[in-house]
């Protein structure tokens, strides 16, 4: 019979994280800005099907960043919880924290208990009635659950991203000045690793995923759901205001 | 997510899934769903009915209206109640027969419409739509026997295109392209009658809400279970268009006010009894 070694629960977990970190510091990275009139959830994302970005549920949002096909079960079943919920309740009762409280329990479970942790890191973003009421939540392959406060960078080197929305981000911007920090944050770790030539790719709305959860979308549209994915083109026309004005 | 409570894998769950609403809740909850029940022997006493719808096409679009009466044997059950719903951004319903059965087979066929969507990230087709739907009032056949039928009526345009289509159903869920125009509930004969005579091919839309008004208000004059407009408060029918540049849209109040005054004027003037 085969010897067993015997290994440290502390050494166990610190080897999962370490093997799911690895893996989201592969991918490119997602953002997610909060602005006067809503969301912007930006990602790096050359392919224009498999999205990193969804739609949860009326004013909730979903981003991630790692395997696809990871998060997008975990996309799938935060919409069914969502739909199930809203459709034995009331449309009112879904809320971002209780969509990221279950997200946190099954990322944990995974986490402790499958044979691989999920090597991916998940925002949840409720859009509300003013800025102060808006939610975003981050939730990590161990199943942490953090409220963060008007910006969100994660997935790649997402210490860079992080830092260049946390010196850029006010509250009270218009969209363009919310898209314009997403993408300049985006950009970060190429100008951090760029030796000149890579400086040439400069990120344009061609590998932007750009969605937003918009605040009075009642009022503006009638409808109930807020979420918007905006074309290349409309993301190539607010980005070249900014550089106008 | 009570497939993780059980110690499923997410993805494995997701794969095995289908992109339907109900047939998700058929599998994890089915005592959400609004049939699937098998009732015991036993006189069930009376409850609310809805019913007359009339639907009819238009150029660029479909159109869509019912009256606000429901019934509870010779009783006035409600008189604001709203029996014509949007689906989804193209599409609309209305429902013909046990109210409260019926409300929450539209309130689930828009979630199912909603949860596809986003699921696939693509709408589905309308004639996918309209299986979809024709599969829930099919299941509610058990309660159908037991007298608590549902009849809808759906309408919507394809994506892209601007022509209007209308689908009408029966208690077994088959499911029947319209053309033109039609009705259900028990005042469509009479409504069915008014539409013969009063639709054209290539109304506009503003003839087609008064020619939709005009059909409800001959029901009503003939079908005790169907509500006339309510000059005294301020009822009127509930009318949605669907069109491909705007989607579904309710007709506002202010606009169908003239419409029913011009009706009644016009009879009012004419001096016809029957």
């Amino acid at each position: 019979m085969a010897q067993q070694f015997y290994v440290s629960p502390e050494q166990m977990m610190k080897d999962r994280a370490d093997f799911a970190r690895k893996g989201i510091a592969r991918g490119r990275s997602v953002v997610v800005v909060s602005f006067a009139a809503g969301i912007a959830l930006v990602a790096e994302n050359p392919s224009p099907t498999l999205h990193k970005i969804g739609e949860i549920y009326d004013r909730i949002a979903f981003a991630a960043v790692g395997k696809y096909n990871e998060f997008e079960s975990l996309r799938q079943a935060g919409v069914r919880y969502a739909d199930v919920r809203g459709y034995s309740y009331d449309r009112a009762d879904v809320t971002a924290r209780g969509l990221a409280s279950v997200y946190a329990q099954s990322l944990g479970t995974v986490f402790t208990a499958e044979q691989k942790p999920f090597e991916v890191e998940l925002a949840v973003a409720e859009v509300g009635a003013t800025q102060a009421e808006d939610h975003i939540f981050r939730l990590t392959f161990d199943g942490s659950i953090t409220d963060e406060p008007g910006f969100l960078g994660m997935g790649g080197q997402a210490d860079l991203v992080q830092q260049r929305l946390a010196d850029a981000w006010r509250p009270g911007a218009e969209l363009q000045a919310a898209l314009a920090w997403a993408v300049d944050a985006l950009r970060a770790p190429r100008e951090a690793n760029g030796s000149g030539q890579e400086a040439v790719d400069p990120l344009g709305p061609a590998s932007l995923e750009v969605a937003v959860l918009e605040r009075d979308v009642r009022e503006v549209r009638g409808i109930h759901r807020a979420f918007r994915r905006l074309a290349a083109s409309d993301v190539e026309r607010i980005l070249h205001s900014v550089g106008k004005g | 997510m009570d497939s993780h409570h059980r110690g499923g894998i997410p993805s494995l769950d997701a794969a095995g899934a289908s992109s339907s609403f109900l047939d998700f809740v058929t599998a994890t909850n089915p005592a959400l769903l609004p049939f699937g029940r098998s009732l015991p022997a036993g006189q069930l006493p009376a409850t609310p009915h809805g019913t007359t719808i009339v639907a009819l096409t238009f150029a660029g679009g479909v159109l869509m209206a019912g009256d606000r009466r429901a019934t509870m044997g010779t009783m006035i059950a409600n008189r604001h109640i709203e029996k014509v719903f949007p689906a989804d951004r193209y599409s609309v319903l209305g429902i013909a027969g046990t109210a409260g059965i019926a409300i929450d087979i539209v309130r689930l066929f828009q979630v199912e419409l909603e949860h596809y969507e986003k699921i696939e990230g693509t709408q589905l087709s309308l004639e996918g739509k309209a299986n979809r739907l024709g599969a829930m009032i099919r299941a509610n056949l058990p309660m159908a026997l037991q007298g608590l039928s549902v009849v809808p009526l759906f309408a919507g345009v394809e994506t892209g295109g601007s022509e209007g289509r209308l689908y009408s159903y029966d208690v077994t869920g088959g499911r029947y392209a319209e053309l033109e125009h039609h009705s259900v509930g028990s005042g469509s004969v009479f409504a069915r009658g008014a539409l013969k005579k009063l639709w054209r091919p290539d109304l506009d839309q503003d003839s087609a809400v008064a020619v939709a008004v005009e059909a409800l208000v001959d029901a009503s004059d003939d079908d005790s279970a169907t509500g006339g407009p309510d000059l005294v408060r301020k009822l009127w029918p509930v009318v949605y268009v669907v069109t491909d540049d705007d989607g579904a849209t309710r007709v506002p109040p202010e606009t169908l006010a003239p419409v029913v005054q011009a009706i009644v004027d016009r009879r009012t003037a004419e001096g016809r009894e029957a």
